[in-house]
């Protein structure tokens, strides 16, 4: 037995088989001008359309046959002198065959010629065609005819113009009987589905999109007849056309009808019809794809927007914006299954629509979320994910419209559509914010807009209720606080008193963050308000008396609030880094109390929290950069802090660490510049007993493990000491640096000494820079001519 | 008959000439033996006049006891045995007893002749029209000779023409109303109508409009009844959903009608139906009958 798709061959070989057949005897008639013969044949070539077989697609094929052959009839049926019947009798003849379907094919090629021939007028014999046709029910059968026979009269419409027009209502007729082929065309295809043996559906729905065209083909050729004005398109045209749309009750052919409306005629018809059209859609069944067909529609009025400056105005008259938007609440008003994700969708397509057309009405883009807000309220939960999404598109445009997230911030509903979300997409969508602010470098700049902000962004500054912590992809954590971290740097005013309210708001907020959050958001919030001091610092002069809000003083207290915050976390390493910005801030600002504060901070930190051996080689290291920069001190406090510096480094657990962190130590009591402190003497004592430790380290692995360590030590004590020699330190000399030369020497050549090409690079090139200073003359060179190598 | 003609070979030669058969209008009619002949056409009230020659054969000579013409309408009923009724019989004497020994022309002349029914060439029966010329012999048996004519007679139009009008239909199932412009029509007429619609439960492939001629022969227990179906005209394709109207129009000339005839002679009645056929997919029919009147019209 055969499959369907080869029976479908063998039906489709038979039937084009059959109209050759029939064709070469047509044609032998044809040239032997036999009329009678001719007619016989061609019907019964014809009637090979008759089938019943054939998919709509095979059965184009087999029409395609047909059609060339009806062409070569046509030539000779025009041709009088061939068969000697005149066009008026030739009319009546065809209509003598007994098959409706080839008589009718015969008849409208007949037809064809009787309106070139202008025998009689075009629109009576056009309408007597399509008439005619109503007699061929069958869909496909009947589209195709009525296909053939829109095709032959395409070029013979009494159109404006046209060689056909007759007297005054003719462009009427032709209106008329185009509107009549389309409408009739429809119902034969929306029947389809109805019909035919129990077929799949999905085959049926795909067997009618093939042949949609067919149909479509109707408007096409109304929207090219030159007649049909903007009157005549609304009186006549367009409520005939969506008439029939609306009552076929076929969801296919209304998506498609409604989208060939859009596409065939002119944006200005459209614009002036607004009403009539969009009061077609809530008319239409649920499952329409409506809210493709309304982008649709809004796309292209808004690309007619921009088309031409003129044409704003004709978009304002008309109140586009108005009659849309209550369009869509009414398709969705009318559309009570349709899914949260429609409605949404044909928000986000009117928010686009008023994006472009009306830039400037910030009013209607909250309209528009209002709206959607209304929509939102209704549904319990939104858990489609297509939904979700489209809100995202939703509240997202404004952002990409105005690349400027203070717009949206004005937006009054935009928070409470952003309600709607769950955690996740509030997430999303709070890093489409941040991203919109970072790429577009928009400031924010007053504390209620940070307000705002903060709101639409809760997502990511606190935890929400009801969220998994678990779920937290570790990753995507760190990328979202590392957004909001770098955010808090695009809140700034240049106003300090409005800075102020800035930093308190985002502190307010921030605070509220947890422990997770918090080593993220801190530092910068930290660095904002020193960028405030600093700012405060500069214009120092005009900021008198305690009546100024935005005093510094204020702000180290918030800054200590803030640092302090991280104990929670804890977080002590970067709450010392903290203390030491703010203490180099103190610093600048002159303000030695508060510096020395923060230093006292920093250094109980140190003592009470960082345990960590690694840690405190790192913090001890920060702290003497921090401190030997620091100038704001007396000598009295200074003393203090660098003898505990001093003191922390000595008490380091590895003897490497020691050594390291003590000669550090060295650059406390020497900082360049005038009034920097030069102490030679404690320098020197520095580096000393840096050199001891070195020692103690060397002897200790010599016991530990039977090999002194490398010299690395040793010299990088050495490169202090010529630091400190070229500096001109007293106390440091070349036999000092010579003797350490020696021991190094003496070090790498003992038999426990293991070797280490590292230090040994290192030392050589020491040496070698000490060669160079020599040589190079001069004073320097006079100086270190003392040191012999 | 005609083996006896060609056996004994005819004593003479006729020839019946009609005194208008040049521009007498000629229409084919078909014979017994199949063949289609060209014969004048007459209609009622019309002189039927010419000229009979006789002429012996070389040599010969004709003794007969008279010549006569007869015009004859006969009915011919064939499952009667070839019984004829002539319902028309008109006689005109052309000569005397006597001897005819060379050609001989004999005028005559029938005038405004009652031929109130048309020829006609059923499956049962038959109505022509003849001229009969016999020479009457005492012995050898008369000499007769036949020349056929077709009488057709014209109508005018109705004075009244109603359309047909109807609602038809099978409960729950389909009901259609259909029209008919006219209940008469002539020969060259066009059927014009619609089909529409009420309701459509089943599934119909297709739908054609028969013509179907009934001849009824005879009366009472001898009635023959043949139906034929002249015309089969397909006028949809494909299943309508309700509301839909289906156009008619159906030319009448390619067909072999004659116009209706009722009771002729009390012998036959040659009547016509519209049938309206409706085909479901399981082949079933539905179909409703019609009667139209056909009457001929005068060519203007």
């Amino acid at each position: 037995m055969l499959n369907g798709a080869e029976d479908e061959e063998k039906w489709l070989a038979e039937g084009i088989a059959g109209i050759q057949h029939n064709a070469f005897y047509m044609h032998r008639a044809l040239d032997s001008s036999n009329l009678k013969e001719v007619l016989k044949y061609s019907a019964q070539m014809l009637s090979e359309l008759r089938t019943s077989k054939l998919s709509p697609h095979k059965y184009y094929e087999l029409y395609m046959r047909a059609f060339d052959e009806l062409r070569k009839l046509e030539m000779f049926f025009k041709d009088e002198s061939k068969h000697g019947v005149s066009v008026v009798d030739l009319y009546e003849l065809v209509q003598h065959a007994g098959n409706i379907l080839p008589r009718l094919y015969l008849l409208c090629t007949v037809g064809s010629v009787y309106i070139k021939s202008k025998e009689a007028p075009a629109k009576e014999v056009l309408k007597d065609l399509v008439e005619m046709c109503r007699g061929v029910q069958h869909p496909i059968h009947g589209l195709f005819l009525r296909s053939y026979l829109a095709q032959i009269s395409r070029d013979k419409l009494p159109d404006i113009g046209s060689e056909y027009e007759g007297d005054a209502d003719t462009l009427k007729d032709a209106v008329e009987f185009v509107l009549q082929n389309f409408t009739e065309m429809n119902k034969l295809w929306v029947r389809m589905q109805h019909q035919g043996p129990g077929r799949v559906r999905e085959k049926q729905e795909k067997e009618r999109s093939e042949l949609r065209d067919l149909v479509g083909k109707n408007l096409h050729v109304l929207s090219q007849i030159e007649g049909v004005d903007l009157e005549i398109y609304k009186e006549t045209v367009l409520p005939r056309v969506l008439e029939q749309i609306v009552n076929c009750k076929d969801d296919l052919a209304q998506y498609y009808l409604m989208d060939c409306i859009i596409q065939v005629f002119p944006d200005e018809y459209h614009l002036q019809t607004l009403e009539t059209l969009l009061g077609a859609c809530p008319q239409l069944q649920p499952t329409v794809d409506i809210k493709t067909v309304l982008s649709q529609l809004m796309d292209r009025l808004s690309n007619y927007a921009q088309s031409s400056a003129d044409v704003l105005p004709e978009i304002l008259q008309v109140e586009a914006f108005a009659k849309l938007s209550n369009a869509i609440g009414k398709v969705i008003e009318a559309q009570v299954d349709m899914p949260a994700v429609g409605a949404i969708t044909l928000y986000v397509s009117l928010l686009t629509f008023t994006l472009r057309v009306h830039p400037d009405r910030l009013d209607y883009v909250d309209q528009v979320l209002g709206a959607c807000v209304k929509k939102l309220s209704n549904i319990p939960k939104l858990e489609d994910s297509r939904a979700i999404k489209q809100v995202v598109a939703l509240l997202s445009a404004p952002l990409e419209k105005y690349n400027d997230i203070v717009t949206a911030l004005t937006l009054s509903n935009y928070p409470l559509v952003m309600d709607h979300l769950d955690n996740g997409t509030k997430k999303v969508m709070a890093m489409v914010i941040i991203q919109s602010i970072m790429k577009n470098n928009t400031r924010i700049s007053t504390s209620d807009k940070v307000e705002v902000l903060f709101e639409l962004i809760k997502g990511l500054i606190k935890d929400m209720d009801g969220a998994d912590v678990d779920e937290l992809d570790e990753e995507d954590f760190k990328d979202e606080q590392n957004s909001v971290a770098g955010l808090i740097h695009m809140l700034y005013n240049d106003e300090p008193e409005e800075m102020l309210k800035i930093i308190c708001t985002v502190k307010k907020h921030t605070m509220a963050g947890g422990p997770k959050r918090l080593p993220f958001t801190v530092p910068s919030l930290v660095f904002s308000a020193l960028r405030l001091v600093r700012q405060l610092q500069g214009q120092e002069g005009d900021i008198v008396g305690e009546e100024v809000p935005a005093t510094p003083k204020k702000i180290y207290q918030l800054l200590t609030q803030v640092i302090e915050a991280l104990s929670t976390v804890p977080s002590p390493e970067l709450a010392l880094r903290l203390y030491l910005q703010c203490a180099e801030a103190a610093n600048d600002c002159d303000v030695e109390h508060v510096a020395y504060e923060f230093f006292t901070q920093a250094f109980v930190l140190y003592e009470e929290e960082i345990a960590d051996s690694k840690a405190q080689v790192t913090a001890i290291h920060l702290i003497i950069g921090t401190l030997q920069r620091m100038n704001v001190f007396g000598v009295e406090n200074r003393d203090t802090l660098t003898h505990k510096a001093t003191g922390y480094s000595a008490r380091l657990l590895k003897k490497a660490d020691q050594c390291r962190a003590v000669y550090a130590c060295s650059h406390l009591f020497w900082v360049d510049g005038q009034d920097g402190i030069k102490d030679g003497e404690r320098v020197f004592l520095c580096l000393k007993r840096a050199l001891r430790i070195a020692n103690a380290a060397q002897q200790m692995a010599n016991v530990a493990r039977g090999s002194s360590g490398p010299v690395t030590l040793f010299v990088e004590i050495l490169n202090k000491y010529v630091y400190f020699f070229e500096k001109g330190s007293q106390q440091v000399t070349g036999a000092a640096i010579q003797g350490l030369i020696e021991l190094i020497n003496t070090e790498m050549q003992s038999d426990s000494a293991t070797p280490d090409t590292a230090s040994d690079a290192f030392l050589a090139s020491t040496l070698r820079y000490i060669e160079f200073q020599k040589q190079k003359g001069g004073l320097m060179g006079e100086k270190f001519e003392s040191i012999n190598l | 008959m005609n083996f006896l003609i060609g056996a004994f070979k005819p004593a003479c030669n006729f020839s019946i000439t009609f005194s208008d058969g040049k521009s007498r209008k000629q229409v084919p009619m078909k014979k017994e033996n199949g063949q289609t002949v060209m014969v004048p056409l007459f209609q009622s009230q019309e002189n039927i006049a010419g000229k009979i020659s006789i002429e012996p054969l070389q040599g010969k000579k004709i003794e007969h006891n008279g010549v006569k013409v007869e015009l004859l309408g006969q009915i011919e009923m064939y499952f009667d045995r070839g019984n004829f009724y002539d319902f028309t019989s008109l006689v005109r004497e052309l000569d005397v007893p006597g001897d005819i020994y060379e050609r001989k022309t004999y005028p005559f002349e029938f005038s405004t002749v009652e031929m109130p029914y048309e020829t006609y060439n059923g499956v049962n029966v038959r109505l022509r029209y003849i001229l009969k010329v016999t020479v009457s012999r005492n012995y050898g048996g008369s000499i007769v000779e036949y020349q056929d004519f077709v009488v057709r007679n014209y109508s005018p139009p109705p004075s009244i023409n109603n359309s047909i009008k109807m609602e038809v239909g099978i409960e729950d199932c389909l009901h259609i109303e259909f029209e008919y412009n006219k209940s008469k029509y002539h020969l060259k007429d066009v059927i014009i109508g619609k089909i529409y619609f009420l309701l459509v439960r089943i599934k119909i492939k297709n739908m054609d409009l028969e013509i179907r001629r009934r001849e009824s022969t005879g009366s009472g227990a001898n009635t023959h009844v043949e139906t034929e179906t002249l015309a089969k005209f397909e006028l949809m394709d494909g299943a309508p959903v309700r509301g839909e109207s289906i156009p008619i129009r159906l030319f009448l000339s390619p067909y072999e009608l004659t116009p209706t005839h009722r009771n002729i002679n009390n012998k036959f009645s040659v009547k016509y139906y519209l049938n309206l056929v409706l085909v479901d997919e399981e082949d079933r029919r539905y179909f409703k009958q019609q009667e139209i009147t056909i009457y001929r019209l005068q060519d203007s």
